[in-house]
């Protein structure tokens, strides 16, 4: 058998249990008193919490939990510290919404409170697509700019974040350019000439034979939302394609595309998201970035 | 002599796991057959390709084993264990490398993101990772290393012929289909418990297996008590057996799809969840490998456990409380605010019963402290005690509301979890690993010793940049979310936290290459000593090889 009777450990004087397995014994030290006493004390710590917090359930039968003696609540919490933050900003939110949206630069507090809670809301909401700080990416305009589609005053701003862009808001701004080369409007020699055309009107080098031959087709086709001088139209949300920003590209692959499919961007309508006070910080946000008119 | 040697015609364990290999062959066929979606075929096709191996395999084994005794209970099953270090040594690199993948696409998104092949999308491979960690080669290891203990700690040959063969490979089958699943989006969304109901059912089945072969082995022990280790393991598997089973409960949509809801719903299933998530860790990754620790340590240093009575203390109190921390994973959430008081406390009361384990781990080391210094693999165990004391101290820390309200969903988390797991369950797995490999194999000694050093080293700076730099990361976007401006709006834009991120995730994945690096080391050094690449052991030149010690 290997239940043999405790025998002495030679290095520390303790008693063995007197069992052994694949040669392995065990000694019969006592639990430590510092693991007892600590063990005991998180329990008492575990009690008294009890009695403090809301801890257990009532019995079957019985409605709730106690309620500790603090009568802490997560949730009454929660609904106090929102509350108190929002009459903290009541007076200055309900003057956010209400007054004309160039007096809000006028009014130092007023512009701040549309400066923080613009930066805030745009930072989790806008910036996913127009970059931080605005900068913009292929596809989504450059908001730190002076180069504006729907125009760059803050009733401008503020319309385009209300409405959205091609979205399904009735109100969006809502134009499209047609597809030139998949609908066949132009063959795809025109394009190609078109394509050295724009790329001649932003100042760069071109074949100037493709040039003129582009050019009445240019007034014919495009003059209409573009402009007759080519520098585009806020109305229609046409863009100047005379200097050098280009919201997909100006080099002549991603002109081509653009002629021959056109592009279709769309942004959100943001009235189900936002309340009025917030879409009109987010015009002050924008506006303030670097090119408000 | 002879008696053991009677040959039976047909074995009734491996005529049991035959039939159910056929019953697998014929409904997997059928499944391939009327399958409603790819991903249900595919994982069909793997059944049946598998159970139709498997039935090859057993016909082979049968005709090869004739003239040799089957399951002879006078030796111990070797070869099941050698077989679970290669599969636990396999998994361990595999998901080391995809933790390494996940961590370099968190750091560098752009430069590891393949829009055209949606398999290897983050979301894709972050359960590939965790679940190849934690079940793949976490579970490899307590499996393996359980048939091991059981064995010599009860002096008796595994029970149930051919079952714990079936218990490893259809457990190998489970890891399978679950990474595959992974990979093709086949999940019931539950973290750790992703694989759909099949395989769910699939795992059921081989667990119940392990669960029965563990408990029979006890039953016909030669020692009068059952060791400290095997009741670890014990309670390791009958806890995984029924979190897995109440956890997974859902209702197929199509019994031919895979695809399936779950019984639950709203915060009902979010505590279910994290009664199952938070006893994962307690009983897989705390329980299981204590028993690791338990068998390993005083083996490997020739001293004995240092207190019995802390032992039987610590188990009881561990299991009993353990169970009751979960809600801690849901503070501030939907569940009500007394759950989360008794999640709280709970955990505050485990502090003790986890450094129990710690306490004798590390106390058994008296009268052989010297053995830190001249045993490599006795140091890699005992610096895992000292990570596990460390994670088992920082869980009930972040279990309180308070410092759970910073901590909660940030990179902290995450660095506490890989505390456990690459010093904890890692470290300890190695060691338990040096130690198999070179007495299953009968080896003098390990192929190098050096090999094991550089291990150690290169590992456990990996393991503190990896929670160091997760501190750091962690700490500072508790703090950037929870800042707010004089008007109570929010600070920091998430991204901005995102990208404040970027250096600690660099040293993040720096630490985590290490600790891949470390594991190749151990591979190959584990891989020459079972080649014999060393001197053979006394136990192989005195010809007895793993024959059990007659009962005195």
């Amino acid at each position: 058998m290997t239940d043999r009777s405790p025998e002495i450990d030679p290095h520390s004087q303790v008693e063995t249990t007197g069992h052994e397995w694949d040669g392995i014994k065990e000694l019969n030290n006592p639990l430590p008193r510092w693991w007892l006493f600590i063990f005991w004390g998180t329990i008492v710590v575990a009690i008294i919490y009890w009695v403090l917090m809301p801890a257990w359930p009532a019995p079957p039968g019985m409605q709730g939990n106690t309620l500790g003696v603090l009568g802490q609540s997560d949730r009454a919490t929660v609904a106090a510290e929102v509350s108190e933050t929002a009459k903290m900003r009541a007076e200055l939110a309900s003057r956010l919404s209400a007054v004309d949206a160039s007096a809000i630069l006028q009014d130092h507090d007023l512009s701040q409170l549309a400066l923080g809670l613009g930066e805030s809301a745009f930072g989790d909401n806008c910036a996913t697509c127009h970059g931080a700080g605005g900068r913009g990416a292929k596809g989504y305009p450059r908001l730190a700019d002076d180069i504006w589609l729907w125009g760059g005053t803050l009733t401008d701003i503020e319309t385009t974040i209300r409405h959205g862009i091609r979205s399904d808001d009735p109100d969006a701004r809502m134009t499209d350019m047609p597809a030139f080369g998949r609908d066949e409007f132009l063959t795809s020699a025109e394009i190609k000439d078109m394509v050295e055309f724009v790329t001649a009107i932003s100042g760069r080098k071109a074949n100037l034979a493709a040039v003129d031959r582009a050019r009445p087709i240019f007034q014919t086709n495009c003059a209409s939302c573009h402009g007759v001088d080519a520098r585009g139209d806020r109305a229609q949300g046409a863009p100047n394609l005379t200097d050098a920003e280009w919201l997909y590209g100006g080099d002549r692959d991603t002109l081509q595309a653009t002629i021959f499919g056109a592009r279709r961007g769309v942004m959100p309508a943001w009235t189900t998201r936002f309340d009025p006070a917030t879409i009109r910080a987010l015009a002050v946000y924008v506006h303030s970035l670097g090119g408000g008119e | 002599m002879a008696a053991a040697f009677s040959r039976e015609r047909i074995d009734v364990s491996t005529f049991a796991v035959g039939f159910l290999m056929l019953v697998v062959l014929i409904l997997s066929f059928s499944g391939v057959a009327n399958a409603a979606d790819h991903a249900f075929r595919a994982h069909a096709f793997i059944f049946l390709l598998a159970s139709a191996i498997g039935l090859a395999g057993l016909l082979g084994w049968h005709e090869l084993s004739e003239r040799q005794p089957r399951f002879d209970k006078t030796f111990y099953e070797e070869s099941i264990v050698k077989a679970g270090i290669a599969a636990t040594m396999f998994w361990g690199i595999a998901g080391f490398l995809v933790g390494l993948i996940i961590a370099l696409q968190l750091t560098f998104p752009t430069l590891f993101y393949f829009p055209e092949l949606g398999w290897t999308n983050f979301g894709r491979l972050r359960p590939l990772h965790t679940s190849a960690v934690i079940f793949a080669f976490g579970g490899n290891a307590l499996i393996a290393t359980s048939f091991y203990v059981v064995q010599r700690t009860c002096r008796t040959r595994l029970a149930g012929g051919m079952w714990p063969w079936f218990v490893f490979w259809g457990y190998q089958l489970f890891i399978v289909i679950a990474a595959t699943g992974y990979l093709m989006g086949v999940t019931q969304s539950k973290e750790y418990a992703e694989p759909e109901w099949y395989a769910d059912i699939w795992l059921t089945i081989v667990w119940v297996t392990y669960l029965a072969v563990f408990v029979a082995t006890i039953l016909r022990r030669k020692e009068p008590h059952i060791y400290v280790a095997n009741w670890f393991y014990l309670a390791f598997i009958v806890t995984i057996a029924l979190l897995h089973v109440v956890n997974s409960l859902s209702i197929p949509i199509n019994l031919a799809g895979s695809r399936s809801v779950s019984v639950f719903s709203g915060v009902q299933s979010a505590l279910i969840q994290w009664w199952y998530g938070h006893n994962a860790v307690g009983f897989f990754l705390t329980a299981g490998f204590l028993a690791i620790m338990y068998y390993f340590i005083p083996k490997r240093i020739e001293r004995p456990v240092w207190s019995y009575r802390l032992s039987i203390v610590h188990f009881w109190s561990l299991i009993f409380i353990y169970i009751w921390a979960g809600p801690h994973h849901l503070h501030y959430t939907a569940l009500p605010q007394w759950a989360q008081t008794l999640g709280m406390t709970f955990s505050i009361m485990l502090w003790m019963p986890s450094w129990g384990g710690m306490i004798n781990g590390l106390m058994t080391l008296s009268g052989a402290w010297d053995k830190l210094r001249t045993d490599p693999v006795v140091r890699m165990l005992v610096v895992s005690v000292a990570f596990y004391g460390m994670a088992t101290f920082e869980g009930p820390v972040m279990s309180v509301r308070e410092v759970n309200a910073l901590s909660h969903y940030t990179d902290w988390g995450i660095g506490h979890v890989h505390s456990g797991a690459l010093g904890w369950v890692g470290f300890v797995t190695f060691g338990a690993l040096y130690c198999m490999t070179q007495w299953v194999w009968k080896r003098d000694r390990l192929y190098s010793n050096a090999l094991v050093e550089w291990h150690f080293w290169i590992a456990t700076i990996g393991i503190v940049l990896y929670i160091t730099s997760m501190w750091v990361s962690g700490i500072m976007e508790g703090l950037m979310w929870r800042a707010y401006n004089e008007f109570g709006f929010l600070e920091y834009s998430f991204i901005e936290t995102v990208s404040a991120k970027h250096i600690s995730y660099i040293i993040r994945a720096l630490g985590g290459g290490l600790y891949l690096t470390g594991a190749l080391i151990m591979v190959y050094n584990l891989v020459r000593t079972a080649r014999g690449d060393v001197p053979a052991g006394e136990r192989r030149r005195s010809g007895a090889t793993p024959a059990i010690q007659p009962a005195e």
